[in-house]
């Protein structure tokens, strides 16, 4: 059985569609086979919806009067900073920014109140929010102060640009140490008291095509309630890790670069995050659609949580000092269950990834494929696979000893 | 059977003395302690819940206060906001009395406010401002 993407949306089109998410798809197999399942659905939908920092959206907020180059100046956004390196108006802001003045961790552990993720919300919420800017002047921007309250629907491009998310697999956090430490896997009790682990597993996006056959430069994607586009593999893209027999990977590997029209989106599915002593980011929603083409793409896509295994990996040593050792591996179904066993040691676990609001994902972009509004692509480009040679580095560092000239 | 929640503030003179063993087997009350705290020399508070036949559980706080334990009704009150929770199950890890709760296999984050003490341990816990206390006026 094969079939191509073109068939897939003519049947699109005419509502004739079988659509399934992630998690429905393992009971059609477990009824039907896997044969049967893939002669009779067309497309597996899948979602996420967790904390995703390397995250961002860019803006061009419109020319004020008389003009001003931003460029080059200073540009914050409810007093949280803004990247202005660019021309004249566009602006961007990253999910994890903080305003200057927040206190951050001098009282340990710092809140984090409010910072670049919760600006992208507010934005897409239809709030105002304050820009200010200050710039040098030109004789063609001769303006230098500029303090104003700005909303989506006045600016002239608003993108969300995200440079890595969807991380195809994830660490399970714990902390060995004897006292309490903040991290961006959530707040880890000493003595591994409990174990926070991040993956929407059966349903997560990369696991579900866990070679990107499918998946590539181009895909149209549910991204914050809109329409979405890969735009490459994302940053740190790892893809030839270690990796089971059915191809999961079994330590953090594939990540996507991802865009979208922020107009289009909803705050539901765009949240700003405050971790406790760590900082702030965005938690995002996104899905893919994944076309069955033939047999081995549903089998890939009928992936369970029960066949996805995560590391377990101490925050308070071995992850801040780059050791690559872990202390055991676990299932994605243990780790829902509320409880895994590490090293004979029974530890209570509690998620950043948000199972319920996944499946919902899914079901969205389910929704608009059977209503005949989402129609899926063919990649444009492959992103780089398992054999592809394509590597995660660490920094080699260089310290500068201060009088060595920069070449 | 009634059931109230309160806090026991001791005068630092009672630091010393057993009075909710007394509360107990004098008064006939059924003293769940939520939370203590107890240093000596200074005053010492204690969250508790009284389960007691209404008349008995107002002989046994007459009875604290002819002591000179200081009673007050607990003021502080987690609140989980459902509006702003994600379903993410972080908060159940901390939640010793798992009155935070997750519904399998839908995942989905429930609260049970009878089972809460206000021990606050979900209040940093959570990224989403979802859970917070509400102080009673």
């Amino acid at each position: 059985m094969t079939r191509t993407i073109q068939e897939i949306n003519e049947k699109i089109k005419q509502g004739r569609a079988v659509v399934c998410t992630a998690e429905e798809i393992i009971q059609v197999v477990k009824e039907k086979g896997v044969r049967q399942a893939a002669a009779t659905v067309d497309v597996v939908t899948t979602g996420t919806f967790a904390p995703m920092c390397s995250s961002g959206a860019y803006f061009n907020v419109g020319h004020a009067l008389p003009r001003m180059k931003m460029g080059g100046g200073r540009v914050t956004l409810n007093e949280v900073p803004a990247y202005a390196g660019f021309a004249a108006v566009d602006i961007l802001m990253g999910a994890t920014a903080i305003p200057d003045d927040d206190p951050r961790n001098k009282v340990f552990p710092g809140k984090f109140a409010y910072g670049g993720g919760h600006v992208i919300e507010d934005l897409v919420a239809g709030k105002d929010v304050r820009l200010t800017a200050q710039a040098y002047g030109t004789d063609c921007y001769p303006r230098k102060t500029l303090d104003t309250w700005i909303r989506l629907a006045d600016l002239n491009e608003a993108v969300l640009f995200n440079m890595r998310n969807a991380y195809q697999n994830y660490n399970v956090a714990v902390n060995l140490s004897d006292k309490v430490i903040y991290t961006y896997m959530g707040v880890l009790q000493p003595r591994m008291r409990n174990a926070n682990y991040c993956t929407a597993g059966q349903l997560s996006p990369l696991l579900n095509d866990p070679y990107y056959r499918t998946i590539g430069v181009g895909t149209r994607i549910f991204l914050g309630d809109g329409e979405g586009f890969v735009v490459s593999h994302g940053t740190q893209h790892n893809p030839g890790v270690r990796r089971s027999e059915k191809g999961l990977p079994q330590v953090p590997a594939g990540t996507l670069a991802v865009t979208g029209d922020l107009k289009k989106m909803s705050p539901r599915w765009l949240r700003g995050a405050s971790f406790t002593g760590y900082g702030v980011t965005l938690t995002l929603g996104l899905g893919i659609p994944i076309p069955i083409l033939d047999e081995e793409t549903l089998e890939f896509a009928a992936v369970t949580d029960a066949e996805i295994t995560a590391p377990v990996v101490d925050y308070s040593a071995a992850y801040p000092h780059g050791k690559p050792e872990i202390l055991g591996e676990v299932t994605v179904a243990q780790l829902k269950s509320g409880e895994i066993s590490v090293n004979g040691k029974r530890v209570v676990t509690a998620g950043l990834s948000s199972y319920a609001r996944a499946r919902e994902v899914a079901l969205i972009l389910k929704s608009w494929i059977e209503a005949g509004t989402f129609f899926l692509t063919e990649p444009v480009a492959p992103l780089p696979s398992a054999d592809s040679g394509y590597k995660f580095k660490l920094l080699p560092e260089r310290p500068w000893d201060g009088l060595q000239e920069a070449v | 059977m009634a059931k109230k929640k309160v806090v026991l503030n001791f005068p630092p003179h009672l630091i010393d003395q057993p009075v909710t063993y007394r509360l107990i087997t004098e008064q006939g009350v059924r003293v769940n302690i939520l939370r203590a705290r107890i240093t000596p020399k200074e005053w010492g508070n204690m969250v508790v819940e009284l389960n007691g036949k209404k008349a008995r559980l107002e002989d046994g706080l007459a009875f604290l206060r002819e002591l000179g334990v200081e009673v007050e009704h607990l003021a502080e009150e987690v609140k989980w906001r459902e509006e702003l929770c994600i379903h993410c199950t972080a908060c159940l890890a901390p939640c010793p009395t798992k009155a935070l709760y997750v519904e399998r296999p839908n995942m989905t984050v429930g609260f049970d406010r009878e089972k809460c003490i206000a021990c606050e341990l979900c209040l940093n816990v959570c990224p989403y401002g979802a859970v917070e206390i509400a102080i009673e006026q």
